[in-house]
């Protein structure tokens, strides 16, 4: 654990130092005042993933010259996090930047924090009650998790041939919503392309993000359509088990879906597979930060409909107060040896 | 020995003042009006159920599952609550949850005759698990604010958080009960030798029933503070509590083999570690370290008694030659 930690630290660098260079904004041209106190808040301290996250939050800090602490408790609840929340709200911070443990627990001292006059905005994960933060900073929209994938497979397979979905528990509910989305975007966008069952709820098979399952339902998909094309796997579990399984059988099936890089990286980078997804801590962060620096400088209201800029990109507020980053993160043969170090 | 608790007990109540006094003066922020209601409302779900696990602790029994029943209870609340049943007696229901998960345990224990740590490391699996049933994995809120505010402002006028009324109210019942009534002798009696006590005509079984009972009953209460304060009842609230509960009990001079133990040594104590903690953390000790810190004061708790009685005994032997 200590160990990935520090590799990952070390790799932070380097793509902290990419992120610098490609997002030229100084604190001048945004209008936040040099100096704000942020306090950057994962569910739990130890975790790689909220490291990552927090190395986000960071590059940003350093733009907007604000100081920035991370700071949060060792188990990932709710309670834990309020007298977190409650040090904060007592050393008179400016911004909480917090991705929420509980969505209820926290909400009265979010509550709290805002009108002590913090600022607050959750990130990576939201709480229940929107009142209780300016904005909050979401990786994808749900629909556009699954069309992303369907994107995906087309590019792999040239947009052309039949289609099926390895899924992780037929009760998922995440995979659930975004297996859905795919179904009629498939069929609409890529007229080349069609589901090997003809609908895909007809055409996903259930792995329920067990490898050995997974291996298993990705067999019998050979085997009950072998004229299939390529498989989405929306699942990390799932699309590990299918480059697994496609290199041991030298299958022609292209693979894509929402995969850690640290998982795949030896099968993108042989060629086993192209191009998983995945969201990125590193820009959620980074987001955050930009929205609760210019909500509180009052440059940026949070509103459904309102915007604001992070970086070169404009990020808009929709329905539920949310801003989300947009398209999952692509990995590739481009960039996988530099995200396979951080999660 | 009682002596020696006796010194325990002092030493923890100067810890109180030294650490306050460090923080006053030596953290910034420490002394606001605003921390002193959140240290009040951090130990109120803890102090609450404290009170009575030091009465068992006394008596020599021991009771894991009270956040368990806390929980429960809060799940009973959220569950009423969302059935439709008025706010107000959604919380009735949650106290009379706690009752009923301490008189389980006082009938397994004391009927049937099982040792409460294994009786209570199953009740508390059992009650978290019908917390989970009872919830799925939908946590409810939107619970009316008129309610909910008293878990998270403070009395009009004041910096005391609401929970400090029922900290003081049942503080001082338990207090007085246990050092000032026949039924808190009893207890001690108990604890110290119950063979004795039963043949001294103490009922011992019905004693332990009542605590159970009590001890059930005040994780339902904490459990009403805890639903108010977080707004909100999910399947894995509290969780973990029973350690931090029993761990002030000891911290406060309460021998874990029964029979020694002062409600104002538990109370120091749980005043003692919510103040350490807020001092740890406003001085930006990180979660690694408030870890650290609050297992090595527990430590500090077990073998300091211990390793004071061993020096003695050596010295008595000593001068037995």
């Amino acid at each position: 654990m200590q160990k990935k930690i520090a590799r990952a630290a070390l790799a932070l660098a380097v793509v902290g130092g990419l992120l610098a260079t490609a997002t030229p904004s100084t604190a001048a041209s945004t209008g936040i005042k040099a100096g704000l106190k942020i306090a950057i808040m994962p569910k739990a301290v130890n975790i790689g993933y909220f490291t990552a996250w927090n190395q986000g939050a960071q590059n940003a800090c350093k733009e907007i010259k604000a100081k920035c602490t991370y700071v949060g408790p060792t188990e990932a609840t709710g309670p834990a996090q309020v007298q977190f929340i409650n040090k904060i709200i007592q050393q008179h911070y400016n911004v909480l930047v917090i991705s929420a443990a509980d969505q209820n627990a926290i909400v009265p001292s979010l509550k709290k924090a805002r009108a002590a006059g913090i600022t607050v905005v959750t990130s990576d994960a939201d709480v229940a009650d929107a009142s209780a933060r300016t904005v909050a900073v979401l990786p994808s929209a749900a629909d556009r998790i699954g069309t992303a994938e369907v994107d995906w497979i087309a590019k792999a397979t040239g947009g052309k041939g039949k289609i099926a979905v390895l899924s992780a528990a037929a009760t998922a509910a995440n995979q659930n919503t975004w297996i859905a989305a795919m179904g009629p975007y498939l069929t609409s966008k890529y007229p080349g392309m069609s589901w090997v069952g003809g609908t895909v709820d007809k055409s996903t098979f259930y792995g329920d993000d067990d490898a050995t399952k997974s291996t298993a339902q990705f067999d019998a998909i050979l085997a009950q359509y072998p004229d299939v094309a390529g498989i989405i796997s929306p699942t990390t579990v799932g699309v590990l088990a299918a480059a697994i399984e496609k290199k041991a059988k030298h299958a022609a099936v292209k693979v894509t879906g929402l995969g850690l890089p640290s998982d795949m990286a030896p099968y993108i980078e042989d060629g086993t597979v192209e191009q998983v997804g995945l969201w990125n801590p590193i820009d959620l962060g980074y987001v955050a930060v930009y929205a609760a620096g210019l909500a509180n400088a009052k440059k940026f209201t949070g509103k459904v409909g309102s915007s604001f800029k992070a970086g070169t990109k404009t990020y808009k507020v929709v329905k539920g107060g949310i801003a989300y980053l947009g398209d999952p993160y692509v990995f590739d043969k481009s960039n996988i040896a530099t995200f396979k170090k951080i999660y | 020995m009682n002596r020696f608790s006796l010194t325990w007990d002092k030493g923890i109540a100067l810890l109180l003042v030294v650490v306050t006094v460090v923080g006053i003066f030596g953290v910034p922020y420490f002394g606001s009006t605003d921390n002193i209601s959140f240290i009040l409302q951090d130990i109120g779900e803890i102090a609450l159920i404290a009170l009575p696990m030091s009465y068992l602790i006394i008596a020599g029994e021991i009771d894991l599952s009270v956040a368990s029943a806390l929980n429960l209870s809060s799940a009973t609340i959220g569950v009423l609550f969302k059935n439709g049943v008025p706010f107000g007696w959604a919380v009735v229901g949650g106290l009379v949850t706690g009752l009923v998960c301490g008189l389980i345990n006082g009938f397994l224990v004391t009927v049937v005759g099982l040792q409460s740590l294994a009786v209570t490391i199953g009740t508390l699996a059992l009650y978290r698990g019908l917390g989970y049933a009872l919830l799925g994995n939908n946590p409810v809120n939107q619970m009316p604010d008129a309610w909910t505010s008293l878990g998270y402002s403070n009395i009009p006028g004041t910096f005391f958080p609401f929970v400090t009324i029922l900290l003081v109210l049942f503080g001082a019942l338990f207090w007085i009960v246990l050092h000032y009534t026949p039924f808190g002798r009893r207890v001690f009696a108990i604890g110290v030798n119950p063979e004795a006590a039963k043949f001294s005509g103490i009922p011992v079984a019905r004693t332990k029933m009542v605590l159970f009972a009590a001890t059930g009953l005040m994780s339902g209460v904490a459990g009403v503070v805890y639903t108010l304060r977080f707004a909100s009842a999910s399947p894995d609230g509290a969780v973990g509590y029973e350690l931090a509960v029993i761990a002030a009990v000891l911290f406060g001079g309460v021998s874990i083999a029964g029979g020694v133990g002062t409600l104002w040594g538990v109370l120091a104590s749980v005043l003692v570690l919510g103040v350490v903690r807020s001092v740890l953390q406003l001085s930006n000790f990180s979660a690694n370290a408030l870890l650290i810190v609050s297992g090595a004061l527990l430590l500090i708790s077990v073998v300091f008694p211990r390793a004071s009685e061993m020096i003695r005994a050596g010295r008595k032997a000593k001068s037995g030659n």
